[in-house]
């Protein structure tokens, strides 16, 4: 029972976080629209709790939810488009993301149809943080090094380009 | 008395175990623990706020409430009956949605980060293997939920506060995230549980690197909830109320609740993460968790009612020049202790500590705020 109610209970989520997709995308409010694709980013982290994968769950809600969203609000704050409720966005300007989305969409189904889906064998696949944690320092260790290196070079440059110059 | 709440919840779910399915059972006995949590948190914000009142009372040389029942016991009670009864306002210009989710968005993480506290031995209502990482995503989303509040109320006090607000989560939880690190390392686990069980030896605040690290996390926790000292984005004398502003009532008060259950909760985790948690002697565990809680809760107060109210740039400074660099020399540090024996597993990150904090404060000495210019509107 409990089990089944789990089961029905992604398919809520997942017309939820598209439903939340579609809002974040139609709003004519830039705010309610950031807010809405915060929504899709919770959905999401849901689907990830619903699989098991507990970690990720918490890592999407802290960087995506608490991080990088915020920064997208305080970038929507900063437009000085506050007052306005309706951002107008130009016809041309629909018709290309309209255009870009389809061929994102049709990407991504090939991709996904193309995917042999391979089913872990034995009962519980699921990687713990701690091996999460030794494959990132082992067998990943070199993608994880020069991902430290990019994001160290970042910090520096926004260091440098915040930097007021000495008058 | 070790085991008085855990054995009620056996109580009840072997009462319904006779009535009720296998998987009604199961479900029951989550119920349970939810109803638990979400009846503890209203009750431990409402005698925290009497307690803060009378705390504050006494330092400033009053009494503090005491017309309320004994000793203002009632005092609670009151205030809520007041907040229910209180008509319910709503700037005209306000968007309509957001003015009326925030407040109720905000209790919501508030409340489910209990989830993970261990409030005794085997009473965490969700073990989860990743409970320090859930904590601090959950306390993450409180940001979006006062900008909604803020940006909702379209008042200028309000955007102000969120804006404040929301530039000191940020910094703030950096460090935050960055001081438990060490904690991680050492039990080898982020389960809140496993963390506790593996101090039953040594508190992590009996080590240099573990005391540092606790400091850092209350510290940074105190910025997360907008306590006083750093209560700018509600700051009374400049922006009115900040965020919450326009809010009046029963809406006020969910603000005011998911602030003092933010305050305890960072106060219980930090016992739990360095301050061995439920473990001690003689009394039972959730009474030990209980007292060392409501003691860190008292230095909260303490600090309110002797601390200034910091300035925006000596906020941004102390988190970003002080207490973030601190705290990534604090993880070294940490490893250190591990790998090395005894005597050097305290003397050389000791040492290490020492050094950097010399040195840090050595260049922030020279730091002085360049004078600011006031403008007046016109």
């Amino acid at each position: 029972m409990l089990e089944l109610i789990a089961v029905k209970g992604i398919y809520i989520l997942m017309v939820f976080a598209a439903a939340a997709a579609f809002a974040s995308s139609l709003l004519p409010n830039l705010f309610h629209g950031a807010l809405a694709l915060a929504a899709v980013l919770l959905a999401v982290a849901g689907l990830y709790l619903s699989l098991g994968a507990e970690f990720l769950a918490m890592v999407q809600i802290l960087v995506y939810v608490g991080a990088v969203m915020t920064l997208v609000i305080y970038a929507v704050m900063l437009t000085g488009r506050l007052e306005e409720t309706v951002t107008p966005s130009g016809r041309i300007q629909r018709a290309a993301a309209g255009v870009s989305c389809a061929i994102f969409f049709v990407l991504v189904c090939g991709v996904l149809l193309s995917t042999n889906w391979p089913a872990a064998p034995g009962g519980n696949p699921l990687p713990s943080v701690k091996d999460l944690g030794i494959d990132l320092m082992k067998r990943h260790v070199f993608p994880f090094e020069v991902l430290g290196i990019l994001l160290f070079a970042v910090l520096i440059g926004a260091l440098a380009a915040a930097r007021r110059e000495k008058s | 008395m070790e085991t008085l709440f855990i054995q009620i919840k056996t109580l009840l779910v072997n009462a319904a175990a006779l009535v009720l399915p296998p998987w009604g059972v199961t479900l029951s006995s989550m119920i349970i623990s939810a109803l638990a949590i979400l009846g503890l948190g209203p009750l431990i914000m409402m005698y925290l706020t009497l307690m803060e009142r009378k705390v504050l009372a006494r330092m400033q040389n009053r009494i503090g409430p005491n017309r309320a029942g004994p000793w203002g016991l009632l005092q609670p009670l009151a205030d809520g009956i007041k907040m229910l009864t209180k008509e319910d306002i709503r700037p005209s210009a306000a968007d309509p949605l957001l003015y009326f989710l925030a407040p109720i968005l905000i209790a919501v993480p508030a409340l489910m980060v209990f989830a993970v506290i261990p409030f005794g031995k085997g009473m965490t209502a969700a073990d989860l293997n990743v409970g320090v990482l859930y904590f601090v995503a959950l306390s993450s989303t409180t940001t979006l939920v006062i900008f909604m509040a803020s940006w909702g109320s379209r008042n200028k006090y309000s955007v102000l506060g969120g804006m404040r607000s929301v530039s000191q989560m940020i910094s703030y939880e950096v460090t935050l995230v960055i001081s438990v690190v060490p904690i991680l390392m050492a039990a080898g686990s982020l389960s809140t549980q496993t963390i506790v069980e593996s101090q039953s030896g040594r508190w992590y605040a009996a080590t240099p690197w573990g005391l540092l690290s606790c400091m850092i996390f209350f510290i940074c926790g105190l910025a997360e909830c907008n306590r006083s000292p750093f209560d700018l984005p509600e700051a009374e004398s400049e922006i009115v109320a900040g965020y919450h502003t326009e809010y009046s009532g029963m809406r006020f008060a969910l603000f005011y609740m998911a602030e003092f259950m933010n305050v305890f909760s960072i106060c219980a985790l930090t016992v739990t993460l360095f301050l061995g948690g439920w473990q001690g002697p003689l009394l039972p565990s959730w009474l030990w968790f209980l007292i060392k809680t409501y003691l860190l809760i008292f230095i909260v107060f303490w600090f309110r009612g002797t601390l200034p109210r910091l300035r925006a740039d000596h906020l941004m400074g102390l988190a970003w020049k002080f207490l973030l660099p601190l705290a990534v020399m604090n993880i070294p540090a940490a490893a250190m202790s591990h790998f090395l024996s005894e005597p050097f597993s305290t003397a050389v990150p000791l040492a290490i500590l020492m050094v950097s904090v010399a040195v840090l404060s050595f260049f922030n000495k020279g730091y002085a705020a360049e004078k600011r210019v006031y403008h007046f509107t016109d």
